[in-house]
């Protein structure tokens, strides 16, 4: 090793620990991506607190094949640091486990996507799938492969469960099946056009990932707040999204315990918030209203008639969630299943409802308030700790619970102020920002860079890529049939995670 | 007693009679944009059509820069010209966005209803060329011969080759009571052996392209291939191929699933409703009844 890559590593691991000081210290580790500039490469790591996400930028020197890994010090990197080695080639020196991730390739450092370099137009990858990693041995060991066609209507990932029969010592995850090259498509596409793949990044949260999107687009043009009534309109689509998401949570468990009527209401509670979104805006999913700077259109629904139906809504399903937190039958197969402890809740920085039922709560709607967030009434948080299914179940009724707060604030609001402008302007220029919103799935962050209103870099994280590598985690002593429970219950989408 | 046998009455019959009665949710819908039937920019067509006068050279160069001006309306390269037709649309590639509705409302408007699906390719071309109409018949004849063993008992198997996750949800909720899709005597399977109809959505991730072959291969003749959602026709946003074009999609998809596997039903849509799935579904099957959409599925 030169003197000149040498004292680069030294900077670099210097880097490091700063970083591990401040999460230490309280901040959350809350993702590591690259981008490729000229021969260099430069690794951005965000750090989310009170107040907002700061990022501190390493650059390698031009060419660099390596450099001293970030998971060692840190080990929510785990997944990032596969990440960044796949995508561009680069060694994490000390990685524990170096596999492929998002893009295994036949051959080492074939053509890369080279992220952030605009010029190149990366050649078409194939994905090897025939190489299969496995990391318990012993007699009668073995693996099940599951996926990535895998029964029911679920999106493609392959989970490799490492089994004696019954219980689930350990379990790979394959995710590349489903990478779509997202993160390259952004570069072709002009800022104000960006939104517009964002909402179909994770289908599932259409409406946070557009609104990450617009939150950096907005903070490089300097747009500051945007009106009022957008604000509201913002909120109204975010916790309908958020009700959608977690509804659809509890009609697959309840399916998976065979509790046939629950699957069946719950189902009908969800059609019922698809359609009063595709009823406000055109589309089921909430997609064309968030534009950089506002909305593009008021509700298609009235405030009053969406008060009306907001409450009725909140009624039926508050009045199932109860019977269905109160059948025996299925609260035994919820309690004690796919535990995630506190403390490597608190250690990962996990996001949303699968950090909140183990303790860990950092909702970037409290502490990093956007929109009318600001303005609107949360409601004190409840207390959650045991970390197993059935408290995430239970987190997330309490959150549609308040939901249905938010929704009826906002729109007893925006019958108040419904006049005026929908949209502030947001001319996007050039510069860089980072900007989030809370999905139903936790935090999602996008790093955007512009330069002359396109796109240089856009690297979206969504929360199910932070959260999903925790599944390594909430096994021990699960066995078989407890695996659509714990799937369900962490209620991800393999959209956002394999990109 | 246990307290879900009665709330599984409380609330009567939830299910639609779609489509043996009309469903105002499923007519009411708004599907992709497309081309209204009288706009100004039909003017482009007898500019076309004029040859050599300087007058008529002018109007043609006035044209194509109008033509020009409403592709550029549509982030998805959705809009383009149709040659003696003046503007048209490929359903296909639209993924809702509703630009053009919004600039252009003279020119543009959404389509109505669920029936968005079509039996060709370039059956999702508005307006339609004449030659198309012709082909269809015959794509009809063959479809009906090849599913008229299915009858009632009809299952489906889901293949993900690369989505974004809401087409997902959208096929399960034709299990929902809502939509019951058990009712018609279509149900899902696990096993690709005992699969009828595939329904593919995503634009063909390079990664799904393997397994999807293989559960294509798996499954017995006959069988029917349903392209679910603007990005399995096209590979929409992500990059893809226009109707007629051979784009090679991304580094990372193809382009829509059309080139992966022999599509019979392509179904626009980001994501297309319950409702449309269930139209193309039928459409696939032969089974829509006569009156409520018009032939081809397009309105």
């Amino acid at each position: 090793m030169t003197a000149r890559a040498g004292s680069a590593a030294a900077d670099v691991a210097a880097s490091w620990s700063a970083l591990s000081a401040q999460v230490a210290a309280g901040r959350r580790f809350a993702g590591l991506m690259g981008t490729q500039r000229g021969d260099a490469l430069v690794l951005s790591a965000h750090l989310a607190g009170p107040g907002g996400v700061t990022t501190t930028d390493v650059a390698l020197p031009a060419g660099a094949g390596g450099y001293p890994a970030l998971t060692p010090v840190l080990g929510a990197a785990f997944w990032y640091e596969r990440e960044l080695h796949d995508l561009f080639g680069i060694v994490p020196e000390g990685h524990p486990r170096l596999e492929p991730l998002i893009l295994p390739q036949p051959a080492a450092h074939g053509p890369l996507p080279r992220l952030g370099d605009h010029d190149t137009v990366p050649a078409p990858i194939w994905p090897d799938e025939h190489s299969v990693p496995r990391h318990v041995l012993g007699p009668g060991l073995f693996t099940i492969p599951h996926g990535p066609v895998r029964s029911g209507v679920v999106e493609s990932i392959e989970y490799l469960v490492e089994t004696p029969g019954e219980d689930i010592p350990h379990l790979n995850m394959r995710l590349f099946y489903k990478h779509r090259g997202i993160e390259k498509r952004f570069e072709q596409l002009p800022a104000a056009d960006g939104v517009l793949l964002a909402e179909r990044t994770e289908g599932v949260a259409s409406v946070a990932h557009a609104l990450a999107f617009c939150h950096a687009a907005e903070r490089i043009a300097g747009t500051g707040d945007v009106p009022w009534p957008a604000a509201l309109v913002r909120v109204l689509h975010a916790e309908l999204e958020r009700l959608t998401a977690h509804l659809d949570v509890a009609t697959r468990l309840a399916d998976a315990a065979g509790l046939a009527v629950a699957a069946a209401r719950f189902g009908v509670h969800k059609e019922r918030v698809a359609r009063l979104v595709g009823r406000m805006c055109g589309s089921r999913f909430g997609r064309g209203v968030v534009v950089p700077g506002g909305v593009s259109a008021l509700p298609l629904v009235g405030p009053a008639d969406l008060l009306a139906e907001v409450g009725r809504m909140e009624r039926a399903v508050t009045a199932d969630a109860r019977v269905l937190m109160g059948t025996a039958s299925f609260i035994d197969r919820l309690r004690g299943t796919g535990p995630l402890r506190a403390e490597r809740a608190r250690e990962h920085g996990a996001l949303g409802p699968v950090g909140k039922a183990s303790g860990f709560s950092d909702d970037a709607r409290a502490t990093r308030p956007y929109d009318a967030y600001t303005a609107l009434g949360l409601g004190a948080p409840r207390e959650h700790g045991s970390g197993d299914a059935l408290e995430r179940l239970r987190l997330r009724f309490d959150e549609v619970h308040q939901s249905f707060h938010l929704l009826r604030q906002a729109a007893d609001e925006l019958g108040d102020a419904s006049d005026g402008p929908l949209a502030a302007r947001c001319e996007i220029g050039s510069g860089r920002a980072v900007g989030w919103a809370e999905a139903p799935q936790g935090e999602v962050l996008y790093d955007l860079l512009v330069r002359d209103g396109q796109i240089v870099r856009c690297r979206p994280r969504s929360p199910s890529f932070h959260n999903l590598v925790l599944f390594h985690e909430v096994f021990a002593g699960d066995i078989l049939t407890d695996f659509p429970f714990i799937e369900a219950s962490f209620g991800l989408s393999v959209a956002g995670v394999a990109l | 007693m246990s307290p879900w046998v009665l709330r599984g009455l409380r609330d009567g019959v939830v299910t639609t009679r779609w489509p043996g009665r009309p469903d105002p949710y499923a007519d009411t819908w708004r599907g992709p944009a497309t081309v209204l039937e009288h706009h100004p920019a039909q003017g482009a067509e007898g500019a076309e059509g004029a040859e050599g006068a300087g007058a008529g050279e002018a109007a043609a160069l006035a044209a194509s820069t109008a033509l020009a001006a409403l592709a550029a309306l549509c982030p998805a390269g959705a809009i383009g010209a149709a040659p003696g037709r003046g503007v048209a649309v490929d359903l296909g590639r639209c993924v809702l966005c509703g630009r053009c509705v919004i600039r252009r409302p003279d020119v543009f408007g959404w389509s109505p209803g669920s029936a968005s699906a079509a039996l060709t390719r370039a059956g999702l071309v508005v307006p339609a060329a004449a030659e198309t109409e012709q082909g269809l018949a015959a794509v009809r004849a063959g479809l009906a011969a090849r599913t008229r063993a299915l009858r009632r008992s009809v299952h489906l198997r889901h293949v993900d080759a690369g989505s974004d996750g809401s087409e997902e949800q959208e096929i399960a909720a034709l299990l929902n009571p809502v939509y019951d899709i058990g009712r018609l005597g279509i149900f899902f399977t696990a096993s690709p052996r005992h699969a009828d109809v595939l329904l593919v959505t995503g634009a063909g991730a390079h990664g799904m392209a393997e397994p999807l072959r293989r559960t294509y291969e798996g499954m017995p003749d006959p069988k029917l291939v349903i392209a679910v959602g603007t990005d399995a026709v096209s590979g929409g946003l992500l990059g893809g191929a226009a109707e007629g074009g051979s784009g090679s999609g991304s580094y990372a998809t193809s382009g829509g699933v059309g080139t992966l596997v022999p599509v019979d039903v392509w179904l626009p849509g980001s994501p297309p409703p319950p409702f449309a799935i269930l139209h193309a579904l039928l459409l696939a099957l032969g089974r829509l009844p006569a009156r409520p959409e018009p032939e081809g599925g397009r309105p």
